[in-house]
């Protein structure tokens, strides 16, 4: 396994009732970079997230974290070293917002101190009010949510993020404070990390590189400026015009 | 919880005995718990420890209670044995009878001494306008409201037969519980129906038995059956209740029927004075217990049936509830199979399980646990496989093991459906569990069904007021508990 390669995505190829939903992706990440992964609906970029996360097992293809490749056996144990955040949190509704926390901290044995200590890290880090600890994912806003969603995601301290739409149910104002308390925290915590993302502005605000897909497969690979600059084709340029974001931040 | 050890109290109180146990079984009708009463009490008397149990519902379920061991001896008349147990065709005679029920290790006494055969009798304003005598008389009015009992529909030397043999047209008689039938003829609802013709309430309404013109019906002579082996394990209580035997005529029993049915008399009692009466017994004084006591004891047997048989449905169904969520092709065979234990009638599942349980509470809790099962597996089901597969995925991808996403995850999101399952099974089994009585499990059933017999309201609701309001606490219980199992966050609303 080379140096300078946190997750490796090798020739993944999955296809659904013979229709092929992604082919011979294979991408790598640096570590303490993040790529995002753009493109229409139904491109795969979904597919390449839940591969990595190991929902679905591709037909074909390898996802390494580091030196580690993914099967059966070490699943469990490279999960363990990613962070997960999907839309809305994902939150347990039955579990306060330090419980959904703290759940895998209790699930490791962690001493009682040390669960508590880690999560009023976090709930600074993230920036929320502590009494909201105590709420239910009912009692709090889509916000407040998401905060506590990427607070139960590096309880661990993870190597890599998964971040899938993560902002996605938000509405623009608390969407645009959470994209730049997300970049802050993730360039802090220097994580690798994997957002997979519709909007084009974002994958470009919180994106070091962006790989556009469509119809399953990587259509370009490069910063904002790259695809700006130099599509390399013409449905790049388009999906980009698209989005309304030829002055995307440079 | 109180309940459960006052009940296991109660249980064991009656447990403790010394000589040879005998278990004497009577039949849901007061003729048959009288008798059954009589032998119980000779029994008694010649140092055997004695359990009466009332109410067996059905001469195949009694009889099965017979063969199995259940029960060691209860009375029986020669005609039901000729037809339903042996399915003799003709009228065979006694000894041929006792050949072939020795063949099943079954002894027969000697005849009591009445016939107790079936009777079509007519309300008098009917049969005067009418002028009804005979059965044959029927064949000429097919118009008749006829109100028969479900056996005397069902047997072959019933209604079907009497039909054939009179050439009367089958009609569509009404299927109606025997004292109901009574009530049915004096409103004036019904013209005519079936009787025993030791029936105390044929002189009370002044109803008139048509003459069997025919013949058609066979002898009904009563007499006792009795397990080969009880001259073996207590001869003593053999010898006691044949003493009965050519002693109880008509009159007799017509006597002894009327104190319970019409003069409300308490069974043991009317027992103790048929006793004096046919054998100039020496009067016992009767130490019977109080209604209340009663009440408490069958409310206690009514807790242990339904605590016990739903505990086992909940640590049973909620792990096939589990499984069946993991595995969509189990669900559908497990699932079905649960639907169709639901779809059957309760009394044909406790027939079916007689031959394979007995009598008594075993059967009882068999029959309730499987029909509280249904509910809870389909809860269980339905409460993990409405978890957002988001939420699911989540937990799967923080790394939490599959026993961790069920304990931590799974079931508290579930425990609001399967909760409901519980309760749904609870309320279901504590009106079911009345049925329990007919196979001799007793609890608030008891007083039902004797009430049912006896025509005497005050009984019923001694049964059916405790098992309501048991069946509403049982509600109110499980809203409670729900606050304490449900966890908080799954009780409010989303902003």
């Amino acid at each position: 396994m080379a140096e300078g390669i946190a997750l490796a995505l090798r020739d993944l190829t999955k296809s659904y009732d013979g229709h092929a939903a992604i082919t011979a992706v294979t991408l790598d990440v640096p570590p303490r970079a993040t790529l995002a992964l753009v493109g229409p609906s139904g491109s795969g970029k979904s597919t390449v997230l839940r591969i990595v996360a190991g929902l679905i097992a591709p037909d074909r293809g390898d996802v390494l974290m580091g030196d580690t490749l993914m099967n059966g056996a070490t699943k469990r144990a490279l999960r363990l070293r990613m962070g997960y955040v999907i839309q809305e949190g994902g939150l347990f509704p039955h579990l306060t917002a330090f419980e959904n926390v703290a759940l895998m901290g209790r699930e490791l044995g962690w001493k009682e101190e040390r669960v508590r200590g880690r999560v009023a890290e976090l709930t600074g880090l993230v920036g929320l009010s502590p009494e909201m600890l105590a709420r239910y994912p009912a009692q709090l806003s889509g916000g407040q949510r998401q905060r506590v969603g990427i607070m139960r995601a590096l309880l661990l301290d993870p190597e890599v993020l998964l971040l899938d739409e993560p902002l996605g149910a938000l509405d623009p104002l608390i969407r645009a404070r959470l994209q730049e308390d997300l970049r802050d925290i993730v360039r802090r915590l220097q994580k690798t990390a994997l957002l997979v993302t519709h909007d084009m502005a974002e994958a470009a605000y919180l994106g070091d590189e962006i790989a556009v897909l469509r119809d399953g497969r990587v259509v370009q690979r490069g910063t904002a400026r790259d695809l700006l600059e130099r599509p390399a084709d013409p449905f790049v340029t388009e999906f980009i015009r698209a989005q309304r974001v030829l002055e995307a931040p440079r | 919880m109180k309940w459960i050890v006052l009940a296991a109290t109660l249980l064991a109180v009656s447990a403790h005995a010394e000589g040879p146990r005998v278990t004497i079984g009577s039949k849901a009708f007061p003729e048959s718990w009288i008798l059954g009463e009589a032998a119980a009490t000779l029994a008694r008397r010649n140092g055997c420890v004695v359990e009466h149990r009332r109410n067996l519902g059905g001469t195949e379920i009694v009889y099965d209670a017979l063969r199995s061991g259940s029960i060691d001896a209860y009375p029986e008349y020669t005609g039901t044995i000729a037809e339903v147990i042996v399915h003799a065709s003709g009228h065979p005679p006694l000894p041929e009878l006792r050949r072939q029920l020795a063949q099943q290790g079954i002894g027969v006494s000697e005849p009591l001494g009445f016939n107790d055969s079936y009777g079509i009798a007519v309300a008098p304003a009917v049969a005067q306008r009418l002028g009804l005598r005979k059965i044959s008389d029927l064949a000429k009015h097919p118009d008749l409201r006829l109100g028969l009992t479900h056996e005397f529909l069902g047997r072959a030397d019933g209604w079907p037969g009497l039909a054939h043999a009179y050439g009367i047209p089958a009609g569509h008689p009404l299927g109606i519980q025997h004292e109901l039938a009574f009530q049915a003829i004096q409103a004036g609802k019904i013209d005519a129906m079936d009787v025993y013709t030791t029936d105390s309430w044929i002189e009370r309404l002044g109803l008139v038995v048509l003459e069997d013109d025919r013949a058609f019906f066979p002898r009904y002579d009563a007499v006792l059956l009795y397990r080969a082996d009880l001259a073996r394990r207590a001869p003593q209580a053999l010898v006691a209740i044949r003493r009965l035997e050519g002693k109880i005529d008509e009159a007799r029993m017509i006597r002894a029927n009327a104190r319970v049915v019409l003069e409300k008399e308490d069974v043991a009692i009317a027992a103790d004075s048929l006793l004096i009466d046919a054998l100039g017994a020496e009067p016992q004084a009767n130490t019977r217990s109080s209604r209340s006591i009663d009440l408490l004891r069958y409310l206690g047997q009514h807790l242990r049936l339904v605590a016990i048989s739903l505990l086992a449905a909940i640590l049973l169904g909620v792990p096939i509830g589990i499984v069946s969520a993991r595995s969509p092709g189990l669900a559908r065979i497990l699932l079905a199979i649960s639907g169709i234990v639901q779809t059957i009638p309760s009394l044909a599942l406790l027939a079916f399980l007689i031959p394979l349980l007995g009598i008594g509470a075993g059967p009882a809790l068999v029959a309730l646990f499987l029909y509280s099962l249904l509910p809870i597996v389909r809860n269980t089901y339905t409460g993990l496989t409405t978890i957002p597969p988001a939420l699911l995925e989540s937990a799967e991808v923080l790394g939490l093991t599959p026993a961790a996403r069920l304990r931590r995850i799974e079931l508290p999101m579930a425990s609001p459906a399967i909760l409901a399952g519980i309760q749904t099974s609870a309320v279901i089994n504590v009106g079911t569990a009345t049925l329990a009585a007919l196979i001799g499990a007793g609890g608030l059933g008891e007083p039902i069904l004797s009430g049912i017999q006896l025509r005497d309201t005050a009984m019923i609701l001694e049964g059916a007021i405790p098992a309501a309001l048991l069946a509403l606490a049982v509600q109110g219980a499980f809203d409670l508990l729900e606050r304490a199992v449900v966890p908080r966050g799954l009780r409010l609303r989303s902003e």
